[in-house]
């Protein structure tokens, strides 16, 4: 049975399926939560040398993997809306960017409120801590070149460019920022010199990375049905859409 | 002479360089902006020798960031308004070579009174003399990466309202890996360690954006003009 994946590259058919999966999406979003925050709070141990501000990181760590690859997955969908010039992949990009964005301010502040029970300060210019700044610093870069072009193909494309260029230089960026922060301060810090972590704590995270997942996917869909319409509003089958029948 | 590679690159040199030399203003502005913006430091933080030597080089690279940024909006804007761009985007010869050119003459303009300024604003602020090379070297290597990167941004915002602005939220986070290691090219150089190392990474970042960069932006020039 061959399944015709590009009958849902086009925005009107992929309008009702996006509306008819947000909604399960967005439910095991909330079971994987309940779950994942069940094992965080009631069943992972205590730690034994940060106490219980660790539990942060069940939030934290899930958030900071989204931000990261969010922008990756948006790259991805700007280069093929870009390459094949299909609306719906760069409609994708744009839903995405938000998500995104709110994850990578959720990482830092999070890590803030980590960071001043454990090392007593809100914030250090460490290599990572640097590194989500600037990765937010650029989410908000590719949102505000969308939102000041008017046309929507033109900011479909530049912001493609934008996220691209983004995407090449993450890297670049990531390694200097570390470099520079071996350079500038001593041994004050160290993140990647974890403790040992229970299994129970890693499956709450992994959990709620999961819930995570749902959580952006079903935003997306949402927000892309959102863009949908609002792009196709003068054409008719979003005219004999039943919401449209008010 | 007219249809070949070089001469094209050539004559877009020769003719920007021109166009600036009627309007001196322009390229004296970003000038000023830089030495007045490096200037403002002392008075906010303190005339303090040891401190003002030892934020100079971050300080003189953050000044050099921002005035080259300054000056993107005139790479495209007066060829878009007058219509020239258009007829940049038709001609038959490659577009990234043409958009190369243009960032070379860009610089001459804007980037390197950057560079022969910047060893005075570094004796203002007690570098000595062997960090004021690093320092013009680490300029000399780094503000034409500078000006390719921004050649992305300016090209991506041609034409839109708040472009000024816009084009720092897109340009400056790209800009961090050059500032880097251009400020650190002349602390480790005065630390001891030596900057080769840091000034192998700028070339690097130079090639890189040589090869890359004109391709970005003439995508991105033929997406804002169509």
């Amino acid at each position: 049975m061959a399944i015709n994946w590009f009958k849902y590259a086009a925005p009107n058919t992929f309008y009702p399926l996006a509306g008819r999966m947000a909604p399960w999406f967005f439910g095991a979003a909330a079971v994987l939560t309940a779950i994942g925050l069940y094992i965080g709070f009631f069943v992972a141990p205590t730690d034994a040398q940060q106490g219980e501000a660790y539990r942060i990181i069940f939030i934290h760590v899930p958030a900071a993997w989204m931000s990261m690859f969010v922008y990756v997955v948006m790259a991805f969908w700007a280069a093929i809306g870009l390459a094949f010039n299909t609306r719906l992949s760069s409609m994708m990009a744009t839903a995405l960017a938000p998500t995104g964005a709110l994850m990578t301010f959720i990482a830092l502040w999070t890590g803030a409120l980590w960071g001043k029970p454990t090392w007593g300060t809100w914030w250090v210019w460490d290599a990572r801590l640097t590194s989500e700044l600037i990765l937010l610093f650029l989410y908000i870069g590719f949102i505000a070149l969308q939102a000041a072009i008017d046309e929507p193909r033109r900011a479909d494309r530049a912001g493609a460019v934008l996220a691209l260029v983004g995407v090449v230089n993450v890297p670049i960026i990531y390694f200097s920022v570390q470099w520079w922060n071996t350079l500038h301060q001593g041994a004050s810090v160290n993140l990647t010199k974890s403790p040992n972590m229970a299994a129970t704590m890693l499956w709450g995270m992994l959990i709620m990375a999961l819930a995570f997942w749902m959580y952006a996917i079903g935003a997306a869909l949402i927000r892309v049905r959102a863009i949908i319409l609002e792009r196709e509003r003068a054409v008719d089958w979003v005219r004999e859409l039943p919401e449209a029948a008010r | 002479m007219n249809g070949s590679i070089g001469g094209a690159f050539a004559c877009v040199v020769q003719r920007d360089l021109l166009l600036a030399l009627r309007r001196r203003a322009d390229a004296l502005n970003t000038l000023a902006f830089f030495i007045i913006v490096v200037s403002l430091f002392p008075l906010g933080v303190g005339a303090e020798p040891a401190l003002l030597r030892a934020i100079a080089p971050g300080v003189v690279w953050v000044a050099a960031l921002l005035a080259s940024m300054l000056a993107l909006q005139r790479l495209f804007a007066g060829d878009h308004a007058d219509g020239t761009l258009e007829q940049i985007v038709l001609a038959p010869q490659p577009l990234g070579l043409i958009v190369g050119a243009k960032v070379a003459a860009h610089w001459l303009v804007s980037g390197l009174p950057l560079v022969i300024v910047a060893p005075l604003l570094g004796l203002q602020f007690g570098l000595p003399a062997e960090s004021l090379g690093v320092l013009m070297l680490s300029l000399a290597i780094g503000t034409p990466t500078l000006g390719l990167i921004g050649a992305i941004g300016a090209a991506l915002t041609l034409g839109l309202r708040g472009g000024g602005v816009l084009v720092s939220l897109l340009v400056l986070p790209l800009y961090i890996p050059v500032l880097i290691f251009g400020a650190g090219a002349v602390e480790a150089g005065a630390s001891g360690v030596g900057a080769g190392a840091h000034l192998s990474l700028l070339g690097a970042f130079l090639v890189a954006a040589l090869f890359f960069a004109p391709w970005a932006t003439s995508i991105a020039l033929r997406i804002s003009l169509e």
